[in-house]
């Protein structure tokens, strides 16, 4: 599969399989309060995410490093050891938002809500509402066509939807550089990714699917579940780049040389720091086995938790 | 979970033997979809002419973004007539009309160059004379009405030093030279309604380099001092160098202002870029740029005072994680070149102050 190519049988697939390893008390079918759609087959509503679902990526942050199942080649994992956390300081990305295809990860409450065309009543778009950032996303149910490749490409992307049984499957394009993992390894702007939203009862699960052509060996694939919460609050997201460091015009910070950090994240959980640099291959099950062949790091005299 | 198809080591911490079954199958599903080993995304071949097409964009105000005939060319299309910068390659001239034309049918009255290179002047001949400078009066009246049958192209003074003292392949037809030239670090008009900025930045990707910025429109034409589809083309013959780039880059990032809702900054939209070549962008993508020219910049020049040669550099490969993105190995401007061009800028010798 290409990288640029949505794959779609691959997404259905896993989707697929995604849904029939959920617990069952997920699947019981029932008429979701709130929803528009009788059949469930509408993901209108507010919602609320879960962090204990990978909550030392999510909200602490994830570690220097830490390229564990990533399906990366060389030159992200480069642009990662050279990546300097002090990046985000610069005012001109203080207020950068998450992209689509990675807003879903952020600490935000989640409203959707169909467009609805006052002649035919159909549902010709959904909206998107993050907290975060007050990132709003349009998904074009009507069938149009996505805009040519020299258009303007924005954090959320040109998104078109489609139902497929009752998942609602988004496809995005023009969207701009983003980051696979907020330690520095990026996603390019020529990356496409296709979204199933799903429901079970009062959840919501996300499952994205990237494909990047510039920074990915394969597709990378990743959940995150929402809880149907009618009295979310929504809260506003004031941002206003200030300048934090005084710094020379145009200074752009980065590891130049060696990055001193990258033995801390496979010393401090007692990884190999082979298996910390990532890979497609650090993806599967069989990798563990390689694992235990490893070279392990010296633990340090204090492991500081996360929280 | 963390991920599905990643991170699988969170899973197995926290729910091991509850989810192993969901890993392995979804690993099945990854593992029957290897990409292949990947090819730079910036190697296309020269494109065919004959057979291209103008395609155009409306950016915003008055202003489009007209895409196929070499390097990006920007009309900005109202009462007053049209205002054109570049005009791409000459073989593309007719058809770059034809779109013109379905814009506007106003007088095209202006061209500016935003350097002399050939796929952003080859149209300047055919495209000039099917324009109208405004003139009448007196001025028609005692240099003759030739003085009003074309468009004025302005430019930077080197751009025509440069197209007026070329001989043999380079030499330009002096109709496609400008009419109009500037050497102050700025030169102002107004036209259609709105101030217009023509904005000169020193030795950058030529000697001659102008950014045109439409200040109601708000749209900023770059030129070749920011692309997207390769690495910056560093004119070292014609006076270009890395830190020239980098300033125009720094440059565009302190005219854009990005648009805002409710007090948050959105840090995209706003001030419209039209870059030299790629799609068009706002000031967030300029960032993304500058921050990678700038990276690259850095690293040659800790090289160089590592006491490092040439070759040297480009064996370290300083440019690695961004070749898949923007580097070549064929064509006008491959990665080596680049490389070649950021060492050389950093390592001139400074030109001795000149006498009167």
């Amino acid at each position: 599969m290409g990288g640029t190519a949505p794959g779609k049988p691959l997404g259905t697939l896993a989707v697929l399989i995604i849904l029939v390893a959920l617990p069952s008390g997920r699947l019981a079918a029932q008429a979701p309060p709130g929803w528009a759609n009788a059949s469930g087959e509408d993901p209108s509503g507010d919602w609320t995410p879960r962090f204990d679902e990978d909550w030392e990526e999510r909200i602490p942050g994830p570690e220097i490093g830490d390229y564990l199942g990533l399906p990366i080649n060389a030159a992200a994992r480069f642009r990662g050891d050279a990546w300097d956390a002090a990046l985000v300081e610069l005012p001109e990305n203080q207020c950068r938002q998450h992209a689509s295809d990675y807003g879903w990860r952020g600490p935000s409450n989640l409203h959707i809500w169909p467009e609805v065309d006052r002649a035919t009543q159909r549902v010709i778009a959904y909206h998107t509402h993050l907290s975060a950032y007050g990132a709003e996303q349009t998904i074009w149910m009507d069938k149009r066509p996505h805009p040519p490749d020299y258009a303007l490409h924005t954090w959320e992307g040109f998104s078109t939807g489609e139902w497929e049984g009752d998942q609602l499957v988004i496809t995005t394009t023009h969207l701009k550089e983003n980051w696979i993992r907020r330690n520095g390894i990026p996603r390019s702007d020529l990356a496409t990714a296709r979204v199933h939203l799903m429901k079970h009862g009062n959840y919501l699960t996300v499952a994205v699917i990237v494909y990047d052509p510039v920074y990915l060996t394969e597709p990378f694939i990743r959940t995150t579940d929402f809880v149907y919460s009618p009295q979310a609050q929504m809260a506003p997201w004031p941002c206003e780049p200030v300048d934090e460091v005084d710094r020379p015009e145009g200074q752009v910070p980065s590891h130049l040389g060696a990055n001193p950090f990258l033995d801390e994240f496979p010393a401090k959980y007692g990884i190999p720091p082979e298996a910390a640099r990532g890979g497609a291959e650090t993806m599967y099950p069989e990798y563990q086995l390689k694992m235990k062949t490893m070279r392990l790091l010296p633990r340090p005299a204090k492991v500081v938790p996360n929280r | 979970m963390r991920t599905m198809c990643s991170g699988f080591f969170g899973f197995l911490r926290r729910w091991a033997g509850e989810v192993f079954a969901v890993v392995a199958s979804i690993a099945f599903a990854c593992s029957a979809t290897k990409i292949l080993a990947q090819q730079p995304v910036n190697n296309a071949p020269t494109p065919d002419y004959s057979k291209a097409e103008v395609h155009v964009l409306h950016v915003q105000g008055d202003v489009y973004m007209l895409v196929g005939a070499g390097g990006n060319i920007t009309v900005q299309a109202g009462n007053d007539g049209v205002l054109m910068v570049d005009t791409g390659v000459a073989q593309m001239s007719d058809k770059v009309l034809a779109t013109v034309r379905s814009i506007s049918d106003k007088p095209i009255r202006y061209i500016v160059n935003t350097h002399v290179h050939p796929d952003h002047t080859g149209g300047n001949e055919t495209v000039a004379k099917a324009g109208m400078t405004i003139a009448g009066g007196n001025v028609v009246g005692d240099i003759g009405a030739s003085a009003s049958n074309q468009a004025q192209v302005i430019a930077f003074q080197s751009v025509l030093d440069r197209m007026s003292s070329a001989t043999g392949a380079q030499a330009t037809p002096q109709a496609a030279w400008p009419t109009e030239t500037y050497t102050t670090p700025e030169r102002k008009m107004f036209f259609n309604g709105e101030g217009i900025q023509i904005i000169h930045i020193p030795a950058a990707h030529t000697d001659g380099d102008s950014l045109v910025f439409f200040r109601r429109s708000d749209v900023i034409s770059t030129g070749d001092v920011f692309v997207t589809n390769r690495y910056p083309l560093i004119d070292l013959q014609r006076g270009g160098n890395i830190q020239g780039v980098i300033a125009a880059l720094n440059k565009i990032i302190e005219m854009a202002i990005p648009a805002a809702i409710a007090g948050a900054d959105l840090q995209e939209g706003g001030t419209m870029v039209i870059p030299g070549h790629g799609r068009l962008c706002d000031v967030a993508d300029v960032v993304f740029y500058q921050e990678m020219v700038t990276v690259i910049r850095d690293r040659v020049q800790d090289m160089i005072n590592k006491g490092m040669t040439l070759e040297q550099v480009k064996a370290a490969k300083p440019t690695r994680d961004y070749d898949p993105r923007y580097g070549a190995t064929s064509g006008i401007w491959t990665t080596d070149m680049f490389v070649e061009a950021v060492f050389k800028s950093l390592t001139a010798k400074p030109q001795a102050a000149g006498g009167n």
